[in-house]
C-alpha cells in the first residue's frame, strides 16, 4: 500500500509509511546496519555460551538439564577455590596449631600471621559482640583492656573460645550461675538495696555508710562464696571483680540492683564446630595481645 | 518489504495482535518455570529439613512483617569470600518450606542464612531493641516494639493448615497441638513438660535428626510470650537445620 | 450502572471483613476501603446529576477530564514518592532520623517498600494511565470506550494505591518485591487491571484510523503483559478471608524464580514498554517530525518483548537457582542490549531536522536525555546481567545506582516531558508558565541524578571489593560493618542527589499549578489571537 500514495519526507528525502496519527507519520528508514551486525553477534555469542555451559532444562522424563562443553559448576569451582586458600593457609596453621605462645610471641612472621588471621576472624564474629578492636559494650566485657572474667591467659582464652560460656549445647562450656536474688526470692528488696551500696562502696565510691553495714553479712553469706571475702573476683567462677571501675552491666545503683535482683548470666556461644581450630588458636592469640593478657 | 507487509495484519487487527504478544510473552516463563517444578535436581537430598515449629513460624511473619528482607540476604552465593564469611553457600533445599522465599535482593546488613546459633538470644535482643548499643557503627533500625508487644497466636492452627495447604508437610498433631507447642518453645519453665517433649519429638521426627529445636525464654521477659521471644526463636534457627555432612556435591542428583 | 453495583459489591465484602477482622491491619485497610470506594461512589453520582440532560459520553469529544485528573495525581504521588526516597536515603545515612524505637511505622522495612511502590506504580502508573487515555484517544480518533469503566480504573487504582501504601505503614506485606501488598489488594487490582485492558482494547476497537500507532502496540503489551505477570506471581492462599495474612503458593527456589521473573519484568513492562509508548507519541508530537524507522519499530517491539521475559535469572546469579537457568538470563540480557537500544535510536533519530530544539525547548531536552539514559541504563543492564560482574555487584549499592540511572533518569525525565506537554493541551494554554522554571527544573536534576549514581557506583564497587578483599595472608580484609562505614559518606552524598531531584520536581509542580491557573506565558487560547492557536484541533475529528 505504500507503493500508491508516496510521501517523501522533505527533509532527510525518506520515504514515509504513509500514514499518519494525530499527524505523528513514520519514516521508512531501514535498520541500522551496526545495530544489526552487534545484535546478531549478541545472538552467536549466546549460543556458543549456551552450550559451553549449562543451559537447557530437561523436558519431563528426560533426566537433567545439559551440562555444558566446559562441565563448569559453580559448587565444583568454590570447593576447588576454598581448598586452594586452606592450602596456602595450611603450613602457617599447622604451625600455629602447634606452636606455643612463647614460640608464637617470639617467631614474628608466626605472630603476624596469627595476628593477622586473628583480626580477620574477630571482625565478622566476635566485634559484633565485644565490639571493634575488642572494646566491649554493655552486657559484653571489653577484651582490650587486662580485666579478666574467666582465665586471661592464652590457653585460658581459647577454652573460652572454643567452648563458649553458659552455652547449653556444649558440654564443657565455662559455667556459673549467681543466683537470681530478688526474681526467686532469696532476698527482699530493702535487703538488695542496701547490698547496691555495700558493692558501691567495694568500688571505692560514696555510699550509704549504715547500708553498708547491714549488707556486710549478706555479702559473706551469699555473695562472697564467688566473689570473694574482699569482693575481687573470682577468675574460675567468672565471678567479676567488684571492686574496680571496671562493670559489665553497669556500675550506677539502678544497674547494680538490676543485676542482684535478675542475675545476668550471660551467654556465650562456643565457636568450636563453626570455627576451626587454627582460627581459634588465631584469635586466643589475636584477644591475647589486644590488653593485657595474663 | 515481506516481513511488513505481514504486520501489517497485526496493526489492523487489536486482537489478534493482543493475543500475538500473549503468546511471545509467555514462551520465556514457561521454558524458565515449568521445568522447576518437576527435575529432580532442583532441589538437593539432604536430611534435616523440617517445617517451621509455630513459634518460629510467627517469628518468620515478623521479620516479613518488618521488612528485614530489605536489607538482608538469605542467600550465601558458592563464592570463596561468602563462604568464609557466612559458611556453607545456601543450599535450595533450605528454602523448600519457605513460602515465599527471602533471599533477598541487598545486603545493606550482612546475609543472615546462617545466623543461628552464632550469637546468643540475649544479644538478639540487645541488638534488635537498639543496634548502636552493641555496634555502634550500626545502621540497622531499632525494634524496641517488639518486646512490648505480646505475640498474638490466635489463628495459629489455621496458619499451620494453609501451609500444609500449598505443601508443607505439617502433621495433624502439630496442627491440633500448634498452640501448646508456641507455648512450650517460649516457655518451657512454666508449662507442663508434656508440651516440650511432644513439640521436641514431632519437629525431630519431621527433621529426622536431634538437636533442632531450641526450647527457651528468648526475649528475657518469661512472664508473657512476646514478638520479640518468636523473632529471636526464628533467627536462632536459621540455617541450622540441613546435616551438611549427608550433602554430597558430586552426586548427579544434587549437582546442576 | 454496572461500575455502581460492582463497587457496591465490594463495599459490602469490604464490610463483612470489616465485621469480622482478624487482625487490627485488616479492619483499618477494610475501613479504608469503604470510605474511598464510597467517596467514589458520592462522587460519581453528584457529577451525574449534575450532567442531568446533557450527554456526558458525548462520543464527539475526548475525555480530557480523566487525562487531567490523571495528571494532578502523577504529580501528587511523585512529589510523596520522591520524599519517602528522600527519607530513606536520611535514614540510612544518619541512623536516628525517623526512628522511634518505640513504634515501626517509619523504619526503613516498611518505608522502603512505600517508596517502591509510590514511585513506580503511584507515580508511574499514574503517568502511563493518563498519558495512555490520552494517547490512544487521538491515535485512534475516538472517545475513550466503556463509559463509566474509565474512571472506575482510575479511581480503582487509587483506591489500589492508598491501601497498598497503608498497608505497608501497618506492616501488611508478602514480601515480594514490587508485588508486596496481600492477596485482597492483589485481587482488586486484579479486577482494575482488567477493566484497563477491556477500556484500552475497546478504544482501540472503535478506532477510526485503519492501523494502530505504534505507540499502542507497546501500551497494549504493557497492560497484557503485566496482568499476567501479576496474577502468576500473586498467587496466594489466604489463611482467612477475613484476615491480612496470606500463603505463597510457591516456595523457594521456584518462588524466588517466579517473583524475579515478575521483577525483572516489572522493569520491562511497566518501567520499559510503558514508557516508550510515552516516548512514541510526545517525542515526535513535541518535535513536529515523523518516527525515524518503521521497520526498526517492528523488529525491536517484537525482540524486545520476547527477550525480555528470559532475563528474570539475572537477578538470581550465584543463588541456589540451578545454574542452567542462571545461564539463560545471563544470555538472553545479552541479547536483550540492542533490542533495548532500538527504542532509543527510534527516539533520538526523530530529532534528526529538528536537532536545534535541544537547545530552545527544554521539554525536548529533558525527554531526549531520558533516551540516553534508557541507554546508558540498559547497556549496564546486560554488562551486570554476566555472571563475573554481578558476582561483584549483586546485593551492593550498585544496583541501587543502576536502578536509579533508569528510573530518575529514564521513567522520570521522560515523564516530566511528558506532562510539560500534557497540561498547556489540556488545559489550552499557549505555553508553560515560565520556560526558565523548566531550566531550573532540569539542571537542578540532572546534578541531583549525577550525585546519586556517581556516589552509587563508587559506593557498591567499593563495597563489593572490600566483601571479598583478602590480605597478604590470605584472610578477609574487612568485616562487615566495615563495609557499612566506608559507605557513610556516598549515602551523604547520595542523600543531597535525591534532594535535589526532588527539589527539581518541586518546581516542575508549581509551574503546573501556575500553568492551569493561567499565570504568566500561560496564556489561554481564548484570550489569545487565534493564529497562535495550535495546529492540531483539541476535538475529535471525524473519520476522513
Ligand atoms: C553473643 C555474643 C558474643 C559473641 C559473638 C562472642 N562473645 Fe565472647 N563473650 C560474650 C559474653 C556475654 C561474655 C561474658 C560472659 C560472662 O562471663 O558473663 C564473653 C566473654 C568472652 C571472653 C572472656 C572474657 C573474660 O573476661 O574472661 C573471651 C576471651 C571472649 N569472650 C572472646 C570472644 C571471641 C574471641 C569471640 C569470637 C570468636 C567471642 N568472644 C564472641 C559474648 C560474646
Ligand atoms: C554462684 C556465683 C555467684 C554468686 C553467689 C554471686 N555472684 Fe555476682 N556474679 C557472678 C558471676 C558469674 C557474674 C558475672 C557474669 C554474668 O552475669 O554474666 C556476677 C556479676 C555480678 C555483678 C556485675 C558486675 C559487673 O561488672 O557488672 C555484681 C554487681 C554482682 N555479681 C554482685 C553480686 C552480689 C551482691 C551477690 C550476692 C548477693 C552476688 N553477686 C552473688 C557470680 C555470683
Ligand atoms: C536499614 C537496614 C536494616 C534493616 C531494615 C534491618 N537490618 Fe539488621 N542489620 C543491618 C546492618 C547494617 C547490620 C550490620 C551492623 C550490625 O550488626 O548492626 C545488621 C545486622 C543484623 C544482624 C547481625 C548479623 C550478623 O551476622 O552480624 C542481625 C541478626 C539482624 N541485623 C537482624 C535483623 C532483623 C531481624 C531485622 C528486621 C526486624 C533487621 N535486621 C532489619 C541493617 C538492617
Ligand atoms: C537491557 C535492559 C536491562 C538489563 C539487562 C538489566 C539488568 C539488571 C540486572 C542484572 C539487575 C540485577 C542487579 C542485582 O541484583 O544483582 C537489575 C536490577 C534492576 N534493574 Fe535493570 N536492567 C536493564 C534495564 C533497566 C531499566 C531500563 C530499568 C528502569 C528503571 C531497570 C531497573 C532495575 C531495577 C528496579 C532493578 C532492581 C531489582 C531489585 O533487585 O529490586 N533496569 N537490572
Ligand atoms: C528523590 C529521589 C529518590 C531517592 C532519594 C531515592 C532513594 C532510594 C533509596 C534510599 C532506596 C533504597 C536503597 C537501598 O536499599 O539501599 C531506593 C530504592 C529504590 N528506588 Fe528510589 N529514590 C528516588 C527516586 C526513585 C524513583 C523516581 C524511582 C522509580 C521510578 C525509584 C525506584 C526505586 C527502586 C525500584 C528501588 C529498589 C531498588 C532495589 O531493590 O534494588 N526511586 N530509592
Ligand atoms: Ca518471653
Ligand atoms: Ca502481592
Ligand atoms: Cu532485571
Amino acid at each position: 500500500m505504500t507503493d500508491q500514495n508516496k510521501d517523501i519526507d522533505t527533509h532527510s528525502g525518506t520515504e514515509t509509511t504513509g500514514h499518519s496519527w494525530d499527524g505523528i507519520k513514520e519514516l521508512n528508514t531501514p535498520l541500522p546496519r551496526w545495530w544489526l551486525i552487534v545484535w546478531y553477534a549478541t545472538i552467536v555469542w549466546a549460543i556458543i555460551y549456551m552450550i559451553l555451559m549449562p543451559a537447557i532444562p530437561a523436558l519431563p522424563g528426560m533426566g537433567t538439564n545439559t551440562r555444558g562443553l566446559l562441565g563448569e559448576s559453580d559448587r565444583d569451582n568454590v570447593a576447588v577455590a576454598v581448598q586452594e586458600l586452606r592450602q596456602k593457609r595450611a603450613d602457617s596453621s599447622a604451625i600455629l596449631l602447634g606452636a606455643s605462645l612463647e614460640q608464637i610471641e617470639t617467631d614474628r612472621e608466626l605472630q603476624q600471621f596469627a595476628l593477622a588471621m586473628g583480626d580477620s576472624v574477630f571482625g565478622d564474629n566476635c566485634a559484633t559482640c565485644h565490639g571493634s578492636g575488642g572494646r566491649g559494650a554493655k552486657g559484653y566485657p571489653a577484651l582490650a583492656d587486662d580485666v579478666w572474667l574467666w582465665d586471661g591467659t592464652l590457653d585460658g582464652i581459647q577454652y573460652t573460645i572454643t567452648h563458649g560460656i553458659r552455652d547449653p549445647e556444649n558440654l564443657d562450656t565455662r559455667f556459673s550461675m549467681m543466683p537470681r536474688f530478688g526474681r526467686d526470692g532469696l532476698l527482699e528488696a530493702g535487703q538488695i538495696d542496701d547490698l547496691v551500696e555495700y558493692v558501691v562502696n567495694l568500688s571505692g565510691r560514696e555510699a550509704d555508710g549504715a547500708a553498708v553495714e547491714r549488707a556486710a553479712p549478706i555479702f559473706a553469706q551469699q555473695c562472697a562464696t564467688c566473689h570473694g571475702e574482699d569482693g575481687k573476683g573470682m577468675h574460675n567462677l567468672g565471678a567479676p571483680n567488684l571492686t574496680d571501675a571496671d562493670w559489665l552491666y553497669g556500675g550506677n545503683r539502678e544497674d547494680i540492683y538490676n543485676t542482684i535482683y535478675n542475675a545476668r548470666n550471660s551467654h556465650m556461644p562456643a565457636w568450636d564446630g563453626r570455627l576451626d581450630d587454627a582460627s581459634i588458636k588465631a584469635l586466643a592469640v589475636y584477644v591475647h595481645s589486644l590488653g593485657g593478657g595474663e | 518489504m515481506g516481513l511488513m507487509n505481514k504486520h501489517v495484519v497485526l496493526e489492523r487487527h487489536s486482537l489478534l495482535l493482543t493475543v500475538c504478544i500473549l503468546i511471545v510473552v509467555s514462551i520465556g516463563g514457561i521454558i524458565q518455570m515449568v521445568p522447576l517444578m518437576y527435575m529432580d535436581n532442583t532441589i538437593e537430598r539432604v536430611d534435616g529439613m523440617r517445617p517451621y515449629t509455630p513459634l518460629e513460624l510467627a517469628g518468620r511473619d515478623i521479620y516479613i512483617r518488618e521488612g528485614c528482607y530489605v536489607c538482608h540476604s538469605q542467600m550465601v552465593r558458592p563464592l570463596r569470600d561468602e563462604v568464609e564469611r557466612y559458611g556453607h553457600y545456601s543450599l535450595a533445599a533450605e528454602s523448600m518450606y519457605d513460602h515465599p522465599f527471602q533471599w533477598g535482593s541487598k545486603r545493606t546488613g550482612p546475609d543472615l542464612a546462617r545466623v543461628g546459633g552464632k550469637y546468643s538470644a540475649e544479644w538478639q535482643v540487645d541488638h534488635l531493641t537498639d543496634p548502636r548499643s552493641v555496634v555502634p557503627e550500626s545502621i540497622m533500625p531499632p525494634y524496641a516494639f517488639l518486646a512490648d508487644k505480646t505475640l498474638k497466636y490466635d489463628g495459629i492452627e489455621d496458619r499451620l493448615k494453609t501451609e500444609r495447604l500449598v505443601g508443607v508437610p505439617y502433621t495433624d498433631d502439630m496442627i491440633e497441638n500448634a498452640k501448646a507447642h508456641l507455648v512450650a518453645q517460649a516457655d518451657p519453665d512454666n508449662l507442663g513438660y508434656d508440651d516440650v517433649d511432644g513439640l521436641i519429638e514431632a519437629y525431630t521426627e519431621a527433621s529426622g535428626r536431634e538437636g533442632t529445636v531450641e526450647t527457651r525464654d528468648y526475649d528475657g521477659d518469661p512472664s508473657r510470650i512476646t514478638e520479640m521471644d518468636a523473632l529471636v526463636a526464628y533467627l536462632q534457627m536459621t540455617g541450622t537445620l540441613v546435616d551438611f555432612s549427608t550433602y554430597q556435591a558430586g552426586d548427579l542428583n544434587n549437582s546442576r | 450502572m454496572m461500575v455502581g453495583a460492582l463497587l457496591g459489591v465490594f463495599m459490602i465484602l469490604a464490610l463483612l471483613m470489616a465485621a469480622g477482622a482478624k487482625d487490627t491491619g485488616m479492619a483499618v485497610q477494610a475501613w479504608t476501603f469503604i470510605g474511598l470506594a464510597g467517596a467514589f461512589l458520592v462522587g460519581m453520582s453528584l457529577w451525574a446529576g449534575q450532567l442531568l440532560g446533557r450527554n456526558p459520553f458525548d462520543q464527539s469529544e475526548y475525555e480530557n477530564a480523566i487525562v487531567k485528573w490523571g495528571v494532578a495525581a502523577s504529580m501528587f504521588w511523585g512529589i510523596a514518592g520522591l520524599l519517602v526516597g528522600v527519607v530513606i536515603a536520611l535514614q540510612l545515612t544518619f541512623p536516628h532520623f525517623m526512628y522511634f524505637p518505640e513504634w515501626g511505622f517509619t523504619n526503613f522495612g516498611r518505608l522502603r517498600p512505600l517508596h517502591t511502590s509510590a514511585v513506580i506504580f503511584a507515580f508511574g502508573g499514574n503517568v502511563l494511565l493518563a498519558t495512555s487515555f490520552y494517547v490512544v484517544q487521538r491515535t485512534c480518533r475516538a472517545r475513550l470506550a466503556g463509559g463509566m469503566w474509565p474512571w472506575f480504573v482510575f479511581w480503582g487504582y487509587q483506591i489500589f494505591i492508598v491501601l497498598a501504601a497503608t498497608g505497608y505503614l501497618l506492616g501488611i506485606t508478602q514480601s515480594k518485591e514490587y508485588a508486596e501488598p496481600e492477596w485482597y489488594v492483589d485481587w482488586w487490582l486484579t479486577l482494575v487491571w482488567v477493566a484497563y485492558l477491556l477500556v484500552f482494547l475497546g478504544t482501540i476497537w472503535k478506532r477510526k484510523e485503519p492501523h494502530i500507532y505504534v505507540a499502542n502496540w507497546f501500551y497494549l503489551s504493557f497492560i497484557v503483559t503485566i496482568a499476567m505477570l501479576h496474577i502468576v506471581n500473586n498467587l496466594s492462599v489466604p489463611v482467612s478471608f477475613t484476615g491480612s495474612k496470606s500463603v505463597q503458593v510457591f516456595s523457594g527456589v521456584q518462588d524466588a524464580m517466579t517473583q524475579w521473573w515478575y521483577g525483572h519484568n516489572a522493569v520491562g513492562f511497566f518501567l520499559t514498554t510503558g514508557f516508550l509508548a510515552i516516548m512514541y507519541y510526545f517525542i515526535p508530537k513535541r518535535v513536529n517530525r515523523p518516527i525515524y524507522s518503521y521497520r526498526l519499530s517492528i523488529v525491536h517491539f517484537w525482540s524486545l518483548i520476547f527477550i525480555y521475559i528470559w532475563a528474570g535469572p539475572h537477578h538470581l546469579h550465584y543463588t541456589a537457582l540451578p545454574q542452567w537457568a542462571q545461564t539463560l538470563g545471563m544470555t538472553f540480557s545479552i541479547m536483550l542490549w540492542m533490542p533495548s537500544w532500538g527504542g532509543m535510536i527510534n527516539g533520538v533519530m526523530t530529532l534528526s531536522g529538528a536537532w536545534d530544539k535541544l537547545r530552545t525547548d527544554p521539554v525536548v531536552r529533558m525527554m531526549v536525555v531520558s533516551l540516553a539514559f534508557y541507554g546508558m541504563s540498559t547497556f549496564e543492564g546486560p554488562l551486570m546481567s554476566v555472571r563475573a560482574v554481578n558476582s561483584l555487584s549483586h546485593y551492593t549499592e550498585w544496583g541501587i545506582g543502576h536502578v536509579h540511572s533508569g528510573a530518575l533518569g529514564w521513567v522520570g525525565y521522560i515523564s516530566f516531558g511528558a506532562l510539560y506537554c500534557l497540561v498547556p493541551w489540556l488545559w489550552k494554554k499557549k505555553a508553560l508558565y515560565s520556560k526558565s522554571l523548566v531550566e531550573w527544573h532540569f539542571w537542578v536534576s540532572t546534578i541531583g541524578i549525577l550525585f546519586y549514581m556517581i556516589s552509587m557506583w563508587f559506593a557498591g564497587i567499593t563495597e563489593g571489593l572490600m566483601w571479598r578483599a583478602y590480605n597478604e595472608f590470605g584472610f578477609l580484609e574487612y568485616s562487615f560493618v566495615e563495609t557499612v562505614e566506608a559507605k557513610h559518606i556516598s549515602y551523604m552524598i547520595r542523600a543531597l542527589g535525591g534532594f535535589l531531584y526532588f527539589s527539581g520536581a518541586c518546581l516542575m509542580a508549581y509551574n503546573l499549578v501556575r500553568t492551569v491557573l493561567g499565570h504568566g506565558e500561560a496564556e489561554s487560547f481564548d484570550t489569545i489571537d487565534p493564529k497562535y492557536a495550535r495546529p492540531h484541533q483539541p476535538a475529535l475529528q471525524p473519520a476522513e
